[in-house]
C-alpha cells in the first residue's frame, strides 16, 4: 500500500467531480434546500390540527370550549351538524371531531356528569394522542373557568412540565439535523457506489488494475475524497443552513457532531462500494439504494423513536451507522453532552465501519478478479 | 418549386447548403454545401473527427441542424413535418457495433422491434423478418442474445434492421469498423444484393477504409468539418494524378498536413542476443458461463518483437490480453510474463508492463498533462522527474500543442496517441495494446504506427498489438490470426501469405477464415451460397407516406421491447417485488408510533407515603419504565444529557405534608426534548396521569361533593379502535413503496437509452414522444400493480390489518398513482443526462416529499412552508388519503373517488412535462 497512490487517485476524483455539474447542483441542493425545507415544514408541537365540533348545546359554556380550541395548536374549528361528522372523517377533512351534546351546561351544573365525546381520526397517530390530551387540558380549563374554579384546580397540587434541550419543542430543530444526516448518508453512497459502477461501465477501472495500484488504494482514494466532499457539504450545511438560516440553536459541540458525521461517513461510502459491487447495473444499483436508504432513514431513530420498534428491528438497526450517529446527534448537539457521554456511538461508528471496509473490500478484490 | 427544380431534386437525394453544426466551442461542420446524387453508393472518406459522423447524423435527421438548409428527399429536414414524413424511407445505422441494438434482446426480437416500429402487421412482419434473415445467414441464431453475436454478425443485424421498412435511403456510418476481413467482404456482397434487388435506393456510407471507398460509385472527402472534393473515385485519383485513393486524399489534403504524413518504415529486427521469450502463453483457454472465449490459445514472445494478433471483434483477442495482464485467470493452461505468472498484486511486474485497453479508458474529466501527471505518480516515478518526463512523452508522441485541453476535445487519433503515451510513461519493457488504432484515420494511424516502430527497434520494447487492420499486420514481426477463439495460424506475414499462396496478406487471412469456416458445421458468418435474395417484397406495403400521429402498433412496440429487457433481466424485477415486500416488513412493523417504556426516574425530596404513591402511578404504567432514583440535581442534569432518561420527576421535601393541608404545591417534570415527538407524547402521558392522581385524590377528600362539576370526556378512535400503529401505517407504507420503487425502475429507462446510444432509434423512427414514454411507462405500471397485489396481500395477511373498504376502488385508484409515480420517474429521466444524475435526482425528489410531506406521520395541513406546498400537490398524499381510507375507514367508490381527481390531473401533467423535456433529435 502507498499513501502516494491513495493521494492522487483521490485527487483525480475530485478533479472528476468538479466538472460534473449536475452532480454539484444536486450536492448543494441535498444540502441546503432539501435540509431547509424538511425541517421548515415540520410543525412544532401539535400545529394547526383540523377540528370540528358538533354544537347540539348551543350554550355559553360550549361556545366557550369552542372558541378556545384555537391556532397554532388547531385550526379554527368548524362547526357543523352530527351527520357531516362522519363524511367528513372519512374524507380526511377533520383529525377531530368533538361532539358537545345538548344541555351539556345543565347537566353539568346539576352534577349529572355529561359525556362529551371526542372523535379522534386513529389513523393519524402522531396527532391522535397529543391531540387528545391537548383538547382534554382545554376542555377541563373552560370548564373550571365556568364553573368559576380558578386554574382549574380542584386540589392544591400544580404540574410544572418543562422540555429540557428544546423547550418549545420545536420538531423543525432536530427535524433539520435528521435530514442533513438523511443527505449524509444518501451522497455518501450514490458518490462512491454510483460512480464506481460509471467507472466499471467505461471501463476506467480495469485500466487502473494493470498499473501498481492495489483494490485497497483505489477504495481507500474514494472513501477519503468522496467524504471529505461529503464532509465538507455538512459542515457547511450545519453551520450555514442550521444555525444560519434555520436559527437553530446547538446546544452542544458541532466538533462532536462532525467527529461523528467522519465516522458515519467513512461507514456509508464503504456500504455505497458495497451495494455497487453487488449490482450488475446502474437500474438495480437505483433499486438497491432504495432499499438500503428507506430503513435508514425511517428507522435509525430520527423519524420515530427507537426504544418503541420491535426487538427484531431494533437489533437488524443496531448494525446501521445511522442508528448510532443519530444518537450522537441528539446527545452531542441538543443536550450538550461531552466525549464522556457519547464515546460508546463513536465507538460503534468506528467498529461498524471497519467491518464494512473489510466487507466490502473482500467483494470489491472479488468482483475485480 | 418549378417542375424543372423537381426534376433537379429527384437526381439528389440530399442537398446541404452552407450546413454548419458546432458542439460548444469546437466546429464539427463548417459551410459544407454539397449535393448527393440518388440511387448510388456515395461515400463520405476521411479520418476520424472531421465531422462526416455529424453529416450524416443530420442527413437521417438524428441531430439538429443549427445553421444552413439541408433538404433530404426532396424536403426540407429543418421541417418537423417532413422529418415525420420522411422517416419512414430512411434507415440508419449509427457508429459504433450494433450501439443502436439492444444487447439484452435476442436477434429476432431487435429486428422484430423495428418491424413494429414502422407498423407492419404480424403477417407481413414476420415474413420479413425471415427473408432478411435467411438473407444475412443470421436465421441460425435468430434466439441468440445480441451481446453474444461476434462484430461481424451485429454488423449484418444492424443491417437486418435497417432494410427491415424498405428504405429509400440507406444510411451507414463505419458499418465495417472492427469487422474481419471475410465478414466484411460479405457485408458489401449483400449490400450490393440489396441494392440490386430494392432498385433505386441510396446509399451514404463514411468510412475511413480507403480500400472500400475505392468501389463506391460517388465520394465526398472531408477533412476539418470541410468538403476537400468529391466526385467519383476515378476522377479522384485523375484529378491528384494518384493511383491509389489513400494517396490521392493524402494529396487532397491541405500543404500543412499532408507534411504530417510520413510512410511508416520498419527496420529489421537486431537478432536479440538470448533468445529468452518475455511472454509465453501455453494452451490458454478461457471459458465464460457455457461459452469458450479463448481455445487453446499457445504462443511466445521474444524480447523486441512486434507481435500481431489480428482478428475480428468478439474473437478472444481482448479476453486473451486480460490474461496476459493478470486482469482475468485462465481457465485452463499458463501465461508466463518475464518467466513468471502475472501476479495483480505484484507492483514490480506491473511497472514492467504498459497496457492499453480497447477504446478510450482515460479520465474524460481531467486535462491531457493530469492524466500524464496521474500516472506518472500512480507507476512511482521520482517526483523531480516528473515534469520532465511528460515533456519527454508529449514531445515524443507530439502532444505538446494540446497538453491542458480535455481528452474529449481531441480527435480520436490524438487520443490514441494519449493513450499510448500514458502506457509508455513509466518506460515499460512490454507493450500491450488491444485494438490501438480502432476507428483512427490514416495518416493518423501511420504516425502512431511510427511510434510503435521506435520503441520497439530504438528502445528494445516487446510489443504485443491486437489490430483488424491488415495493413497493421504486415508490419508485425509475425503475427497470430485468431478466430472464434482459436488461433488459426501463426508466423511472419511473408510466410502466412506464402503458405496460402495468396497476394495479401488480407486474402491469405480469408483463405484460412473459410477453410476454418467449412471444416466447423456452424458457419455463423457465411451467407449460404447460392441462395436467391430474399423478394424485395413484391407487395412492398407502401409505407403510408405520412405516418399516423399517434399509434398504438408502434407505443406496443416500445413497451413490449421494455418488458422484454425487464424479463432479461430477473434480479432487477425480483428486486422490485421481493424488495418492496421486505422494505414493507420492516417499515411497517418497524415505524412505531406508540411511545412506550419511556424511562423516567424520580428525585424525591420527600420519601413520604404520598410522594411514592405519586411514582408508583407513573412506574405502574405500560408506558413507563422506573429507572434507578435520582440522587440529586447533577444526577438528574447527567443522566438526561447521556440520554439515560427521556422524564424526570421531582417531587419537593414536605410533599406530602403539603398536599394533605391543601397548601399550594409544585411537582417538577423535564422531559427530554431532544426528540420533540417524544417528548410530547410524554408530556401527554404525565398531563393525564397527574390529573387522574388528582382526582382520585379529590374524591377520597371530598367525597360526592365533587361531583358538580363532574362530566367524561370519552375519546372514540375511531378507524383504529386499538390505536396499533400496524394499522396507521402499513396502509400508509403501501403508496411510499408504490412510488419509490417505480419511479426509480422508470427514472433510468430514457436516461439509459441515452447513455448507452439506442436512444437513436428513438430520433429516427416515426415513433412519436408520447408513444415511446407510454410505451416505457407500460410495463413498469405492470410490475407496479403486481407489486401493489402483494402489498396488499401482505398488509391483509402478513400484518393482520383489516382491509374495510371496495377493493375495487381501491385498485382504480392505486392505478392512477402508479401512471402518476412512473410519469414522475419519466420526467426525471428525459430531462437528467446520466444515469448517476437520474438515481441521485429521484431519491431526492421521491424520498423526503414521500416520507415527510405526504402525511405518512404529519398530515398535510399541518404542515408549513415549502413543505406543505409540495405536500399539496404530491401524488402520495392523495393516494395515502385512499389507502387508509380503502384499509380503515370501509370507504366505498364515492368517497374514495374524491382523492383521484388530483391523480387524474397529475398524469397529464407528469406526462406533458416529461415530453416536453424529451428532445426528438440529438444537439
Amino acid at each position: 500500500m502507498r499513501l502516494a497512490n491513495i493521494l492522487n487517485l483521490g485527487i483525480k476524483e475530485l478533479r472528476g467531480l468538479r466538472r460534473d455539474r449536475v452532480l454539484l447542483i444536486l450536492i448543494l441542493y441535498a444540502f441546503t434546500l432539501d435540509v431547509y425545507a424538511a425541517s421548515n415544514a415540520m410543525p412544532e408541537t401539535l400545529h394547526r390540527a383540523p377540528i370540528s365540533i358538533v354544537d347540539e348545546d348551543g350554550s355559553t359554556l360550549s361556545r366557550g370550549i369552542a372558541d378556545a380550541l384555537l391556532p397554532p395548536y388547531f385550526l379554527p374549528p368548524r362547526l357543523i351538524s352530527p351527520h357531516e361528522m362522519d363524511s367528513r372523517m372519512d374524507a380526511g377533512l377533520d383529525t377531530f371531531a368533538l361532539d358537545i351534546p345538548p344541555n351539556f351546561e345543565r347537566d353539568l351544573l346539576a352534577g349529572r356528569a355529561p359525556v362529551l365525546q371526542l372523535n379522534v381520526d386513529a389513523t393519524r397517530m402522531s396527532q391522535a394522542f397529543t391531540g387528545g390530551g391537548y383538547v382534554q387540558s382545554i376542555v377541563a380549563g373552560e370548564v373550571s373557568a365556568f364553573l368559576d374554579r380558578p386554574g382549574g384546580d380542584p386540589g392544591p397540587v400544580a404540574l410544572d412540565l418543562r422540555a429540557r434541550f428544546n423547550p418549545s419543542l420545536d420538531k423543525g430543530w432536530f427535524g433539520a439535523v435528521t435530514s442533513l444526516i438523511d443527505s449524509i448518508s444518501m451522497l455518501s453512497i450514490v458518490l462512491t457506489g454510483a460512480a464506481l459502477i460509471r467507472e466499471r461501465e467505461h471501463g476506467t477501472i480495469e485500466h487502473l488494475l494493470v498499473m501498481p495500484v492495489t483494490p485497497f488504494e483505489i477504495m481507500a482514494s474514494k472513501i477519503w475524497s468522496m467524504g471529505l466532499v461529503v464532509l465538507l457539504a455538512s459542515g457547511l450545511s450545519l453551520a450555514v443552513v442550521i444555525q444560519g438560516l434555520l436559527s437553530v440553536p446547538l446546544n452542544g459541540s458541532p466538533v462532536l457532531f462532525l467527529a461523528g458525521a467522519v465516522l458515519d461517513i467513512f461507514a456509508m461510502t464503504c456500504l455505497g462500494i458495497f451495494l455497487a459491487t453487488l449490482a450488475g447495473s446502474m437500474p438495480q444499483f437505483g433499486l438497491l439504494l432504495m432499499m438500503v436508504l428507506l430503513p435508514l432513514q425511517l428507522l435509525s431513530g430520527g423519524v420515530t423513536p427507537r426504544e418503541s420498534m420491535p426487538e427484531i428491528i431494533r437489533a437488524i438497526m443496531f448494525f446501521a451507522p445511522n442508528t448510532h450517529f443519530v444518537s450522537l446527534a441528539q446527545s452531542g448537539l441538543f443536550r450538550g453532552a461531552t466525549l464522556a457521554a457519547v464515546w460508546p456511538q463513536l465507538l460503534m461508528l468506528a467498529a461498524i465501519g471497519c467491518t464494512f471496509f473489510a466487507l466490502s473490500l473482500g467483494r470489491f478484490r472479488r468482483t475485480l478478479r | 418549386m418549378s417542375g424543372a427544380e423537381i426534376a433537379e431534386a429527384g437526381r439528389f437525394v440530399a442537398r446541404l447548403d452552407g450546413v454548419g453544426l458546432g458542439y460548444g466551442r469546437t466546429r464539427a461542420l463548417d459551410g459544407v454545401s454539397l449535393d448527393i446524387p440518388a440511387g448510388c453508393l456515395a461515400g463520405v472518406i476521411g479520418p476520424d473527427g472531421v465531422g462526416k459522423s455529424s453529416l450524416l447524423s443530420l442527413v437521417a435527421g438524428a441531430r439538429r441542424l443549427q445553421d444552413g438548409r439541408l433538404q433530404v428527399l426532396g424536403g426540407d429536414m429543418a421541417d418537423a413535418r417532413h422529418r415525420r414524413a420522411s422517416c419512414p424511407r430512411i434507415a440508419y445505422m449509427p457508429q459504433g457495433l450494433g450501439r443502436n441494438l439492444y444487447p439484452r434482446l435476442s436477434v429476432f426480437d431487435n429486428v422484430d422491434f423495428f418491424g413494429r416500429l414502422f407498423g407492419h402487421a404480424r403477417q407481413e412482419r414476420h415474413r420479413r423478418i425471415h427473408a432478411l434473415l435467411q438473407d444475412t445467414g443470421l436465421s441460425p441464431f435468430a434466439d441468440r442474445a445480441v451481446a453474444h453475436l461476434s462484430g461481424g454478425m451485429k454488423q449484418k443485424l444492424g443491417l437486418c434492421c435497417a432494410l427491415i421498412h424498405d428504405p429509400q435511403l440507406m444510411i451507414l456510418d463505419e458499418p465495417t469498423t472492427g469487422v474481419d476481413p471475410l465478414s466484411r467482404r460479405q457485408f458489401w456482397r449483400l449490400i450490393d444484393r440489396m441494392r440490386q434487388d430494392r432498385g433505386g435506393m441510396s446509399v451514404i456510407v463514411a468510412t475511413s477504409y480507403m480500400e472500400e471507398a475505392a468501389r463506391f460509385d460517388w465520394l465526398v472527402a472531408m477533412e476539418a468539418g470541410r468538403v476537400l472534393a468529391f466526385g467519383s473515385p476515378a476522377e479522384l485519383m485523375a484529378r491528384t494524378g494518384t493511383a491509389d485513393l489513400d494517396a490521392a486524399f493524402i494529396a487532397l489534403l491541405p500543404a500543412d498536413k499532408r507534411r504530417d504524413h510520413r510512410t511508416v518504415v520498419v527496420p529489421p529486427r537486431p537478432q536479440p542476443a538470448a533468445a529468452v521469450p518475455v511472454i509465453e502463453a501455453e494452451s490458454l483457454t478461457r471459458r465464460f458461463d457455457g461459452f469458450t472465449a479463448v481455445d487453446d490459445v499457445s504462443f511466445r514472445i521474444l524480447p523486441g518483437e512486434i507481435f500481431g494478433f489480428i482478428g475480428s471483434n468478439g474473437c478472444g483477442k481482448t479476453t486473451t490480453m486480460k490474461m496476459l495482464t493478470g486482469l482475468l485467470d485462465p481457465s485452463e493452461g499458463q501465461v508466463r510474463v518475464f518467466g513468471r505468472r502475472p501476479d495483480p498484486r505484484d507492483p514490480g511486474q506491473r511497472r514492467r508492463v504498459g497496457y492499453m485497453s480497447q477504446g478510450f479508458s482515460l479520465y474524460s474529466e481531467l486535462s491531457v498533462r493530469q492524466n500524464l501527471d496521474l500516472h506518472a505518480r500512480l507507476f512511482d516515478l521520482p517526483a523531480s522527474g516528473i515534469a520532465a518526463r511528460i515533456d519527454e512523452v508529449a514531445t515524443e508522441f507530439e502532444l505538446q500543442p494540446h497538453l491542458d485541453m480535455l481528452p474529449g476535445a481531441l480527435p480520436l487519433g490524438l487520443r490514441q496517441r494519449l493513450s499510448l503515451a500514458v502506457a509508455t510513461i513509466h518506460s515499460p519493457e512490454i507493450l500491450i495494446l488491444d485494438e490501438p488504432t480502432s476507428g483512427v484515420d490514416p495518416v493518423a494511424r501511420d504516425r502512431f504506427w511510427q511510434s510503435l516502430v521506435n520503441l520497439s527497434r530504438q528502445r528494445g520494447v516487446t510489443i504485443f498489438v491486437s489490430t483488424h487492420v491488415m495493413t497493421e499486420a504486415e508490419r508485425c514481426d509475425r503475427v497470430a490470426l485468431m478466430h472464434a477463439g482459436r488461433v488459426l495460424i501463426s508466423g511472419s506475414p511473408g510466410e502466412i501469405t506464402a503458405s496460402r499462396a495468396a497476394a495479401t496478406l488480407e486474402e491469405a487471412f480469408v483463405g484460412y477464415l473459410e477453410a476454418s469456416a467449412g471444416g466447423s458445421a456452424g458457419n455463423e458468418d457465411g451467407i449460404p451460397a447460392g441462395m436467391p435474395a430474399a423478394a424485395p417484397s413484391g407487395v412492398a406495403t407502401e409505407t403510408a407516406s405520412q405516418p399516423q400521429t399517434f399509434a398504438l402498433a408502434r407505443l406496443f412496440a416500445y413497451a413490449r421491447r421494455e418488458t422484454l429487457e425487464l424479463v432479461r433481466d430477473p434480479i432487477r424485477a425480483a428486486l422490485a417485488t421481493v424488495g418492496s415486500l421486505l422494505l414493507m416488513f420492516v417499515i411497517g412493523y418497524g415505524v412505531n408510533m406508540d411511545v412506550e417504556n419511556l424511562s423516567f426516574a424520580v428525585l424525591d425530596g420527600d420519601d413520604s407515603v404520598l410522594s411514592r404513591d405519586y411514582a408508583l402511578d407513573l412506574s405502574g404504567s405500560r408506558y413507563f419504565t422506573e429507572r434507578p432514583p435520582l440522587t440529586g440535581y447533577d444526577d438528574l442534569d447527567r443522566r438526561m444529557e447521556a440520554g439515560e432518561l427521556s422524564l424526570a420527576i421531582e417531587l419537593p421535601p414536605g410533599f406530602g405534608r403539603d398536599v394533605s393541608r391543601g397548601r399550594g404545591v409544585t411537582v417538577g417534570a423535564w422531559v427530554d426534548g431532544a426528540m420533540p415527538a417524544r417528548a410530547e407524547t410524554a408530556l401527554g402521558y404525565v398531563q393525564a396521569m397527574h390529573a387522574d392522581w388528582l382526582a382520585r385524590r379529590l374524591r377520597e377528600a371530598e367525597g360526592e361533593a365533587a361531583a358538580i362539576g363532574d362530566y367524561r370526556l370519552e375519546i372514540r378512535y375511531l378507524y383504529n379502535p386499538d390505536v396499533r400503529s400496524l394499522d396507521a401505517f402499513a396502509p400508509a407504507v403501501i403508496p411510499m413503496l408504490l412510488l419509490l420503487i417505480p419511479a426509480m425502475l422508470a427514472a433510468l429507462s430514457v436516461v439509459r437509452e441515452k447513455e448507452l446510444g439506442s436512444i437513436v432509434n428513438f430520433y429516427v423512427t416515426p415513433v412519436t414522444r408520447l408513444e415511446f414514454l407510454l410505451g416505457k411507462q407500460m410495463p413498469y405500471v405492470l410490475v407496479a400493480m403486481v407489486n401493489l397485489l402483494l402489498l396488499v396481500a401482505f398488509a391483509r395477511y402478513g400484518f393482520g390489518v383489516a382491509f374495510t373498504g371496495s377493493f375495487a376502488a381501491y385498485l382504480l385508484g392505486a392505478f392512477l398513482y402508479v401512471i402518476a409515480t412512473t410519469a414522475l420517474g419519466l420526467l426525471l429521466s428525459s430531462v437528467m443526462d446520466s444515469q448517476i444524475a437520474a438515481i441521485f435526482g429521484t431519491v431526492l425528489a421521491t424520498m423526503v416529499p414521500a416520507s415527510q410531506f405526504s402525511g405518512l406521520i404529519d398530515p398535510v395541513t399541518s404542515l408549513q412552508g415549502i413543505g406543505a406546498f409540495i405536500g399539496r400537490i404530491y401524488p402520495t398524499t392523495y393516494f395515502i388519503s385512499i389507502s387508509r381510507g380503502a384499509f380503515s375507514k370501509g370507504l366505498g367508490v364515492p368517497d374514495l373517488a374524491r382523492d383521484f381527481l388530483p391523480l387524474l390531473i397529475a398524469i397529464p401533467v407528469l406526462l406533458a412535462l416529461a415530453a416536453a423535456g424529451l428532445r426528438k433529435q440529438a444537439r
